[in-house]
């Protein structure tokens, strides 16, 4: 029977499996949202398209599935630019849908055209347009397979109006095979049994895991090969979660903002293994001077992360996943493993005593004003740490990623790549359409919640329990820390000056505010907070404005340089 | 150092931006590029001229690599090969020079493809350096015009031992 393009690409979803799709409709995709109006998919309806890829991208973080959305031509398309980069750069699997104008118009400057196909090439992992229905379900489904093999990303997919209303006979490809693009999942033999004799080798071995070993799902192999050979860990922001954050074995995150201890293991250590990791500079700080002394292992499915900052001895192509099982599968036949942990005795006390700098350190006084990091354990406190945390970014993101401690992987959702003010609270939705019954906590600072808090509305409209902590210090706080701390405390325009009362601000979306201005009140709010089950709740955390955080290691510096409290 | 890449890229609209959006994204250089269907018109092959050290060629192989719609990419350098360019010289002629632009042309195993009272437009294929050469040469008799192609490029078969 034939089929319009429009109901093809429905269908297209429906044997994707898709049943939760983000977006907002517009002229050129009425085709599409005439036939979602009786689809059994459920369409979130956002406030801004923008918001709609970042839930889709949250929801896909939290569920490993891919997140789909739908928006139309022109503006549409265009606000989601800001999503797509977001997704690209963290490599999370989002489908983007754009409606295009008829394809005879394409070129003419027609009413809501964009050239979003040129405008999206270098930020998404591949997109299309489709000029004739006859293509449709085949490209759907390679841009479903794209974007959730290999290593993950955003595609889009653009779609003139006259390929919607055009009609064909549907059959939908069981089997997707593309000559150009096959991803390596299989490590070599050889290099995984030379990586392993390095590390048995090493006196002071460190491994450095990111935010591939959560895209792979591979936490239970990381844990397993790490407590088997009692190796010392850390992870970067990406990372938080592959490996549990309360291990004797971990170290905390490194980098900028890591911990003392996890950035001084790094620079003396003699192997490195990197998992899922891609050497981003905030991370190694000055390229030359990182892990100077270490033989470097590097497991990554993605050849271009290899060698792309950071001569490495060892690389391993190859999904984390199948390596580390291949890496445990060789270990038993190998000998001397009890010898090779005692070995390691003087380099874990070594570590040991590093951690004792406790560079995670702030002191509460209950008589003074509230301290951000107060905020943050006191909600790891309350959750026990069963809750999924996004946060926008800047200090209110490094301090949760500092002080919230993650045992389970895709419990935290942030934006490590592009770096996106407005990320967390949309996040935070998609990932609570994907888990209704978990607590899920945006933490924010006042700058960047405004920059989509209109999704307030989309929280209340679907009865989302949505928690928003906001860091509130009436600054843009990192920006303000760099200002003090480089260029000599001139705060230029990062004061914000005029903030709304998110009280009343929650309160006219339908959503509950609730506000702390001293220590002894974080506590009762954020409780409150969490007996809310049928709406967004806003957390107005009123915090000593010039905290900063550390530890810090100046941009360009060597990460051993750190900047203590 | 410079390097001739050959790219075999799925032959549809958009890879010749992806491709070049690549390079001029990632601050790696196109010297010469030259694009057509191979011999299976759903493939194209685009031989790209590009310096730089060994880093940065690993990347450029591995990004190329990387993109959906490339198929495979070789890299001819250390190896035997065989490339040329082709160029059109359109360069003035006068009764009293002809015959010495006619000797340059036979020595170079070049062509005279087209002929007014004035000019010659000369045809030549070669590596670069030929092309500089006939171009060095004929630049005192006044060259109105040049147009080269980019560089294309072709593994030598292995010779009989």
């Amino acid at each position: 029977m034939k089929k319009t393009g429009a109901q093809i690409f429905v269908e297209c979803l429906l044997k994707e499996g898709v049943d939760t799709i983000f977006g907002f409709p517009g002229g050129a995709v009425l085709p599409i949202y005439d036939e979602l109006y009786n689809a059994p998919i459920r369409h979130i309806l956002v406030r801004h398209e923008q918001g709609a890829v970042h839930m889709a991208d949250g929801y896909a973080r939290a569920t490993g599935r891919p997140g789909v959305v739908v928006v139309t031509s022109g503006p549409g398309a265009t606000n989601t630019v800001t999503g797509i980069a977001t997704a690209y750069m963290d490599s999370v699997p989002v489908v983007v849908f754009t409606g295009q104008v008829p394809t005879p118009l394409i070129g003419n400057d027609a009413f809501q055209e964009a050239d979003i196909v040129g405008i999206t090439r270098p930020c998404t992992k591949h997109n299309y347009l489709i000029k004739d229905v006859r293509d449709l379900a085949r490209k759907i489904k390679e841009a479903f397979y794209v974007a959730t093999t290999g290593r993950p990303g955003p595609v889009l997919v653009d779609l003139p109006k006259d390929v919607l209303t055009d009609s064909v006979e549907f059959v939908y490809p069981e089997t997707v095979r593309m000559e150009s693009y096959q991803p390596t999942y299989r490590g070599h033999q050889g290099q995984i049994k030379k990586a392993l004799n390095l590390i048995l080798k090493a006196k002071r071995p460190v491994v450095y895991a990111g935010g591939g070993v959560l895209l792979s799902n591979a936490s239970e192999e990381l844990k397993k090969f790490v407590t088997k050979l009692n190796l010392p860990i850390t992870t970067t922001l990406m990372g938080l979660g592959a490996f549990p954050g309360t291990h004797p074995l971990f170290m905390g995150m490194l980098g900028m903002h890591g911990t003392y201890c996890a950035n001084m293991a790094v620079t003396n250590t003699d192997c490195l293994i990197a998992i899922g990791a891609r050497f981003d500079d905030r991370v190694t700080g000055k390229v030359d001077e990182f892990a100077p002394y270490a033989d470097i292992i590097h497991i990554d499915i993605d050849p271009t992360s290899i060698s792309k900052t950071i001569k490495v001895d060892i690389p391993i192509v190859g999904d984390v996943r199948n390596v580390l099982r291949d890496m445990l599968k060789i270990l038993p036949s190998v000998g001397g493993l009890r010898e090779y942990k005692k070995s390691l005795k003087e380099w874990h006390r070594q570590i040991k005593e590093w951690a004792s700098t406790h560079s995670l350190a702030y002191t509460q006084d209950m008589k003074g004003g509230i301290k951000p990091q107060f905020v943050i354990e006191k909600l790891y406190e309350l959750t026990k740490g069963d809750a999924i945390v996004t946060t926008e970014v800047g200090q209110n993101q490094m301090w949760a990623a500092q002080y919230f401690k993650f045992d389970s992987p895709r419990t935290f959702l942030t934006s490590g790549g592009l770096g996106t003010m407005g990320f967390g609270f949309p996040a935070a939705i998609g990932a609570q359409i994907a888990f209704p019954k978990k607590t899920v906590i945006d933490i924010a600072g006042d700058g960047s919640i405004q920059m989509n808090i209109q999704e307030m509305a989309t929280a209340v409209q679907y009865k989302l329990p949505v928690k928003v902590a906001i860091i509130n210090n009436r600054f843009l706080g990192m920006v303000r820390q760099w200002q003090e701390l480089f260029y000599n405390k001139r705060y230029s325009y990062s004061c914000l000056g005029v903030l709304p009362d998110f009280v009343k601000l929650a309160e006219s979306y339908g959503g509950v505010g609730l506000r702390a201005t001293k220590p002894d009140e974080v506590e009762p709010v954020i409780k409150k907070a969490l007996e809310i089950k049928d709406r967004p709740v806003l957390m107005d955390f009123v915090v000593n404005p010039e905290e900063d955080v550390y530890p810090m290691v100046p941009a360009g510096q060597p990460i051993n340089k750190m900047l203590l409290v | 150092m410079r390097h001739t890449i050959s790219v075999l890229v799925n032959n549809e609209f958009g890879v010749l931006a992806r491709i070049a959006g690549l390079f001029s994204g990632r601050g790696f250089n196109i010297e010469s590029l030259c694009v057509a269907e191979t011999i299976d018109p759903r493939i194209s092959r685009m031989t790209i001229v590009t310096s730089g050290d060994d880093k940065i060629l690993e990347q450029i192989n591995k990004q190329l690599n990387k993109l959906i719609d490339v198929i495979k990419v070789h890299d001819f350098t250390g190896e035997e090969y065989i490339e040329r360019e082709l160029a059109l010289i359109k360069v003035t002629a006068t009764a009293t020079n002809r015959a010495e632009i006619l000797s340059i042309v036979d020595i170079f195993r070049a062509k005279v493809v087209d002929v007014s009272p004035r000019t010659y437009t000369i045809e030549i294929t070669g590596d670069e350096e030929k092309i500089s050469a006939i171009t060095e040469l004929l630049r005192p008799f006044g060259i109105k015009e040049i147009v080269r192609t980019g560089r294309i490029a072709m593994a030598r078969s292995p010779k009989v031992k």
